[in-house]
C-alpha cells in the first residue's frame, strides 16, 4: 500500500508496583492500528491518560512498543538509537506543546533553526543560514528574528521557530502534540493556518494529537477518537463530530462550550476515566456509559466498519455488514 | 464623578433570571488600577476598571493572556501581596475592600467571596486531609466545630456531587482526581456561604467531560442558592455557558461589556470580533480562520492611544491618538472604540460579522 505511516496493533504496557507489591500492568496503548497517507492529517483525541501522547512517542520510536509495530514508508521504526534510526528519524519530526521548553534559551533562534543541518551534515556556514532563513520566511518570521533569543519572542513566533527547525530537515511526517494548545486564540489560529499552508505548501503528514475536538475539526482529514489506550470511533471528521456514532465521542462532542443554542442535551459523563491499571471488563467505557448494556460489560467489542464506512468499537453501533436502522 | 458614572451604569443592568437584584450592586470595581512595582519603577497593568456585579448575576471576564483578567481580581481580594499597587475602590455592598483591615478582608475572603482557582490540586494543602481542610473553613467563617463542622461537611460533599463523604474527608488531595479535588475546592467555598463565587480559570485544567460536569454543577449551585458568580476565562465557551453578561478585556482594560447572548451575536469591538472569528468552531462549514494578526502588547511596551489599534483592521489616524472610554451602545452594551463612536449605535449584525457558532445551522 501507499501508505506513508502504518501501525498494527501497536500496544505500550508498563509495569507498576501494586498495593500489595505485586506487579501490575499499565496498558497506556492497548492495540492501536491506523495508516497515514502522504500529504494527510490524522488527528488523535482524547482525554489525559488515553494514550495519545504514548502513540505519538512509539510512531517516532522514542519508546519502544510491547507489541505490534510501526512502519514508515513500508520499513519497521524501532526504538534503538542507531544510524538507521537516526536517519529515519530525519524524515519524522515533531512538535511538543510548550515552545519554549522546546528551545534552547541559550542559543539564538537562527542557530537552532540551523542546528539539524549541521547535525545530520546537510549543510553548513552560508548554506546552512540560507536554508534557515528561508525557512523562516515560510513561518512568517522576518529576517531579523534570527538573531534573537527564545525569550526575546511572543509564544505564538517560537512556536513558529519550532516548525522551522522541523521542516528544515524537509520531513515527510510532522508528529504534532497538543501544538497550539499553550496558545493564545488569537495566536493559535495564526498557527492552526500556517500548520495547513505548511502542509500544501511542502506536502509533509501530519500525525496531530490534541485534547481540543475544534482545532482537530479544523486541521484533520481523519480523526480517532482514543479512550483508555484505545481506538473508540474512527473517521471522517464531520461525521465524528456531527453525529458521533460511539457513546464515548458523542459525550465527548456534547461537552465542548457551545457559544450559542446547544442543538442537542449535554451528555453528561459520570465518574472519571478509570485508572488503566484497572481496566474495566469488556468495554472499557461501560461504567461510564449511559447505553451500556449487560453484553458490554462481559463483551469487549472491536474497532469494526459501521455502515457508513467510519470505525467504531461500540456493540450498540450496527455493523457494515449487518444493516439494519440505526438505533 | 466615576462613583455617580458607575452605579448609574449598574442601575441600567437588571439582571435577567436572577431572585434579588437590588439597586446597589453586590460587587462593583471603581476605577480600579494596578501597577506591578519593580527596582525603579512601576508597570501599570490594569487601567482603571468600572465593572459590578449585581446580586445573583454571573459575570464573565473574558480576555488572552496578560489582559490582566485575573490579576484584577486578585488584587481586588488583596491576595497579591507586597509589589502589587492599587488604586481606586473596590465595594463590597457599599464597603471598601481596599480599606478593609487584614483580618477585615480575611474574613471576606471564603466567607462573603468564595474563590476557586484553576489548579485544584496546587490550591489544596497536601499534607492535610479534605475533612480537615473543609473544617478549617467551617470553623473560621461559621464558627462550626465538632460533630456540627463533620455533619456540615459531608452535607457540602454530597452537595458538590462526592459520594461516599464518609471515607472522603479521611483522604488526602493526592489520593482524588483532578475533577474531584476541583469539588473539594468548590465544597470548600461553599462552606463560607458567599454571596458571590469568583472562580479563576475552573475547569481549564480538566479533560473535557469532567469541565461539563464542574459546569453543571456551579450552574446547579447558582440556580438553588442565588449565588453571584465572577467568572474568568480564556475561553469564551465556557463563559457563555454560565454567564448572564459578559466583559472582554484586553491589555488591562475592559474593551466591551454585553449581555451574553448579544456579545456573542453582535460584537462590536473590533478585538471581540477578531476573538469569535479566530475561534475554530465544531458545527457548521469547515472555514480558514481568520486570526486577529500580530500579538498582544507587552504591558511595559504599550503602545501609544488604544492599545488594539495596532492590531486593528479598522484603526484610523485617530485611535494612536487618545485611550477609547467605555461608552454605551445600547443601555446595556458598552465598547470602547474610538472608530465605533459613543452612538454608532443600531444594533444590526455589523457587516462582515463572523459566523457565529451561535447561529447554527
Amino acid at each position: 500500500m501507499s501508505a506513508l505511516l502504518t501501525v498494527r496493533d501497536l500496544s505500550r504496557h508498563y509495569a507498576v508496583p501494586g498495593m500489595g507489591g505485586e506487579r501490575r500492568i499499565l496498558h497506556a496503548v492497548d492495540g492501536v492500528s491506523f495508516t497515514l497517507a502522504a500529504g494527510r492529517t490524522l488527528g488523535i483525541v482524547g482525554e489525559s491518560g488515553c494514550g495519545k501522547s504514548t502513540t505519538a512517542k512509539l510512531v517516532l520510536g522514542l519508546t519502544p512498543a510491547s507489541g505490534g509495530e510501526v512502519l514508515f514508508e513500508g520499513a519497521p521504526v524501532t526504538a534503538t538509537r542507531d544510524a538507521r534510526w537516526r536517519a529515519m528519524r530525519r524524515a519524522m519530526q515533531m512538535v511538543h506543546q510548550d515552545p519554549l521548553a522546546a528551545l534552547d534559551r541559550r542559543l539564538t533562534v537562527g542557530e537552532q533553526v540551523m542546528e539539524p543541518l549541521l547535525i545530520h551534515r546537510l549543510a553548513r556556514g552560508k548554506a546552512a543560514r540560507e536554508r534557515a532563513l528561508a525557512l523562516f520566511e515560510a513561518v512568517g518570521l522576518r529576517e531579523d528574528h534570527f538573531a534573537r533569543y527564545p525569550h526575546e519572542l511572543s509564544g505564538g513566533q517560537r512556536q513558529r521557530v519550532v516548525l522551522a527547525r522541523a521542516l528544515v530537515l524537509e520531513p515527510k511526517l510532522l508528529v504534532c502534540d497538543e501544538p497550539i494548545s499553550a496558545l493564545d486564540v488569537s495566536v493559535a489560529a495564526q498557527v492552526i493556518n500556517l500548520l495547513h499552508d505548511l502542509q500544501i505548501r511542502f506536502g509533509m503528514a501530519y500525525l496531530f494529537i490534541s485534547h481540543d475536538l475544534k482545532v482537530v475539526r479544523q486541521i484533520a482529514d481523519e480523526v480517532a477518537v482514543m479512550y483508555l489506550g484505545r481506538i473508540v470511533e474512527q473517521g471522517p471528521p464531520e461525521a465524528l463530530f456531527h453525529t458521533p456514532a460511539h457513546p464515548y465521542t458523542q459525550a465527548l462532542v456534547s461537552a465542548v462550550p457551545s457559544l450559542g443554542r446547544r442543538m442537542r442535551e449535554r451528555i453528561v459523563l459520570a465518574g472519571d476515566p478509570p485508572n488503566p491499571v484497572d481496566r474495566p471488563a469488556g468495554c472499557p467505557f461501560h461504567p461510564r456509559c449511559p447505553r451500556a448494556v449487560s453484553r458490554c460489560r462481559s463483551e469487549a467489542p472491536t474497532l469494526r466498519p459501521a455502515p457508513d464506512g467510519r470505525l467504531a468499537a461500540c456493540h450498540l453501533v450496527p455493523a457494515a455488514d449487518s444493516v439494519s436502522a440505526a438505533a | 464623578m466615576t462613583r455617580l458614572a458607575s452605579s448609574a451604569r449598574s442601575r441600567a443592568h437588571p439582571v435577567p433570571g436572577s431572585a434579588a437584584v437590588s439597586h446597589e450592586p453586590l460587587l462593583a470595581l471603581d476605577a480600579f488600577t494596578v501597577a506591578f512595582a519593580g527596582r525603579d519603577h512601576t508597570v501599570p497593568v490594569v487601567h482603571g476598571i468600572d465593572l459590578s456585579l449585581a446580586r445573583g448575576e454571573a459575570l464573565g471576564i473574558v480576555g488572552e493572556s496578560g489582559c490582566g483578567k485575573s490579576v484584577t481580581w486578585l488584587a481586588a481580594l488583596r491576595l497579591l501581596g507586597q509589589g502589587v499597587v492599587t488604586s481606586g475602590r473596590v465595594l463590597l455592598a457599599g464597603r471598601d475592600l481596599t480599606a478593609m483591615s487584614e483580618r477585615e478582608i480575611a474574613r471576606v475572603r471564603g466567607g462573603r467571596i468564595g474563590l476557586i482557582f484553576q489548579d485544584p490540586t496546587s490550591s489544596l494543602n497536601p499534607v492535610l486531609t479534605i475533612g480537615a481542610q473543609i473544617g478549617e473553613a467551617l470553623a473560621l467563617h461559621r464558627s462550626l466545630r465538632g460533630e456540627a463542622a463533620r455533619t456540615e461537611a459531608l452535607r457540602l460533599l454530597d452537595r458538590v456531587g462526592i459520594a461516599d463523604g464518609r471515607r472522603r474527608l479521611r483522604q488526602y488531595p493526592h489520593e482524588l482526581s483532578g475533577g474531584m479535588n476541583q469539588r473539594v475546592m468548590i465544597a470548600i467555598a461553599l462552606a463560607g456561604e458567599p454571596e458571590v463565587l469568583v472562580a479563576d480559570e475552573p475547569t481549564t485544567a480538566l479533560d473535557a467531560t469532567i469541565q461539563a460536569q464542574i459546569l453543571d454543577l456551579i450552574r446547579d449551585i447558582r440556580r438553588d442558592s442565588g449565588m453571584g458568580l465572577v467568572l474568568i476565562s480564556h475561553d469564551l465557551g465556557v463563559v457563555a455557558e454560565l454567564c448572564d453578561r459578559i466583559a472582554v478585556m484586553y491589555a488591562g482594560r475592559v474593551v466591551e461589556t454585553a449581555p451574553a447572548r448579544q456579545l456573542l451575536a453582535a460584537p462590536r469591538h473590533p478585538y471581540t470580533r477578531g476573538l469569535l472569528a479566530a475561534l475554530p468552531k465544531l458545527e457548521g462549514p469547515r472555514v480558514r480562520l481568520a486570526p486577529v494578526p500580530g500579538a498582544v502588547p507587552a504591558p511595559e511596551a504599550m503602545p501609544p492611544g488604544c492599545a488594539f489599534a495596532p492590531r486593528c483592521a479598522r484603526a484610523t489616524a485617530i485611535c494612536g491618538t487618545r485611550v477609547p472610554e467605555l461608552a454605551p451602545i445600547d443601555d446595556r452594551h458598552e465598547a470602547a472604540c474610538l472608530v465605533l463612536g459613543p452612538h454608532d449605535s443600531r444594533l444590526t449584525a455589523p457587516a462582515g460579522a463572523p459566523a457565529l457558532a451561535g447561529a447554527q445551522a
